[in-house]
This record gives C-alpha cells, structure tokens and sequence, in this order.
C-alpha cells in the first residue's frame, strides 16, 4: 500500500519543476506547458485527498480544472499565435512594450 | 504491491517534468508533458479515480498536447527562445527559491498526509461523479459548458485574419 505522502510529495515535486520552469525558461510555449504542469500536480492532490476523505467532490473538481485547462490552452495559444503575427517571436523577453 | 506501479509511474512523471522544464526545443518540451500526463493517468489508477485516468489520457494526452504540437509547427523554427538571456544569474536564484519551496510544501505534505481507508464500493466510477454533477454541482456544470463556448468564440475571433489582409 502506497501511503498519502508519497503522492503528495509527488505532486509537490511536479508543483515546483512548474513554478520553476514559468520561472526561468523565456519561450511563452515552454512557459505554458510548465503552467499545465502545475495544474496535473494540483490535480494529483485532489485525486489523492479525494482518496483519502473517501469524497467523491475531489475528483468532480478535477473535472472542472480539465474543462478549464482545456479552454485556458485554447485562449493561452491563440494568443501566443497572435503575438507571434506580430514580432515574429515567442520569447517573453521580446514582448515588452509595456517596460517603463 | 502497489509500489511495483507507482515507483516508476513516479519515476517517469518526475523525468517528464524535469523534461519539460530543460528541453532546448519546445517539441521535446511537449512529448515530455505527455509523459507526465501518461504516468499521471496510471497513478489515478492507483487512486480509485478510473473515470479521471480516462479523461486525463483523452483530454490531455488527447487534445491538449496535440494542440500544442500543432502550435509549434504552425510558429516553427522560432518557437524557441532568443540567444542571450538578459538575468544571466537567473536559474541559479531559480533553483535556489525552488528548492526552498519544496521544502515548505513538503512539510505541509507531511502534515497534511493520512492513512488511505478502503475505497467505497464503486468509488471514483463514471457513475458516481455525473451523479455529484448533477446533484450538488450542476450550476458549475452549466457555467463550464458556457466558459467552453467562450473558449471557441474566443479562439475563432483571435485566429481570424485582420480585415483587410491578403490570402497567402
């Protein structure tokens, strides 16, 4: 029987290469796929504690977060094509117009 | 017993991760995301949640990472980043803050971390999560279903050409 810990340190190491990879990577794909990154590994903690509290509610939220990533990826990467129309880049660093 | 899947479910879903946050060309970026979705999907498994691994190898595996992959061969070669980074010192204090959070969400794991009881009789099947849909989640059901056609519309005006622009 794998115990509640390991997932949830699964899904905390996950959480972090996220944060880490909006963090230091500059490609606005990369940016984004770290971003999902992060959204799985929340999703693993509420399959897990949905698990633990024998609630079904975690997983119908998990439901919900999937509805929303899938139009968040959708938005995110329409926009992403958009910016690149205009500077014939994708990189965060090029994107600063609004830089005082 | 069960270690015997999750320790290289975890294994894969850690390399994947590691994958997407180093890879130099977002295509590999993009399959490493959809290890970790796979190896996600099979610690679902694990979890009594059969109905989630289901959507999450269609949706995600299926339709998001495909997505992705059509966006980076729609933009190409510079899909990529520029040569020079402008915080040269940049993933050194990355990894360092990184590391710190770990270990701050670690120990809230570890608090928070209990025994598993036994799953209910048919836990996590389709059946008993459209019956909390439809009981205790329906207007959040219904506003999904809106927030997905906002998504399309969204899409459709930002993909359009400018009025105005010649067909290539």
């Amino acid at each position: 029987m794998v115990p509640s810990f390991a997932y949830l340190a699964l899904s905390a190491a996950l959480f972090t290469l996220g944060a880490m990879g909006v963090l230091v990577r500059r490609s606005a794909l990369i940016i984004f796929m770290s971003v999902e990154l992060m959204l799985n590994s929340v999703n693993l903690a509420f399959v897990t504690f949905a698990r633990m509290h024998q609630s079904i509610e975690g997983q119908v939220v998990v439901f919900f977060v999937l509805v929303v990533t899938a139009v968040e990826v959708v938005v995110g990467l329409a926009l992403i094509v958009d910016i690149f129309r205009s500077r014939e880049s994708v990189d965060v660093d090029d994107v600063d117009l609004l830089r005082g | 017993m069960e270690w015997v899947v999750f320790i290289p479910a975890a294994a894969l879903a850690l390399a994947g991760g590691v994958g997407v946050v180093v890879a130099r060309q977002p295509v590999h970026s993009a399959i490493a995301l959809l290890v970790v979705l796979v190896a996600l999907a099979v610690t679902y498994l694990l979890l009594a949640a059969q109905f989630i691994a289901a959507l999450q190898v269609i949706i995600y595996a299926g339709a998001i990472v495909v997505l992705f992959l059509f966006v980076i061969m729609l933009l190409h070669a510079r899909s990529g980043e520029g040569p020079v980074p402008k915080l040269p010192r940049q993933p050194v204090a990355a990894a360092i803050v990184a590391a710190l959070y770990l270990a701050v969400l670690l120990v809230a794991v570890l608090d928070a971390s209990a025994p598993f009881p036994p799953p209910p009789e048919g836990f996590g099947e389709a059946r008993q999560i459209g019956a909390a849909l439809f009981a205790g989640f329906l207007l959040p059901f219904q506003l999904a279903a809106i927030i997905l056609l906002v998504g399309i519309v969204t899409a459709v005006i930002l993909g359009r050409r400018p009025e105005g622009e010649e067909e290539r």
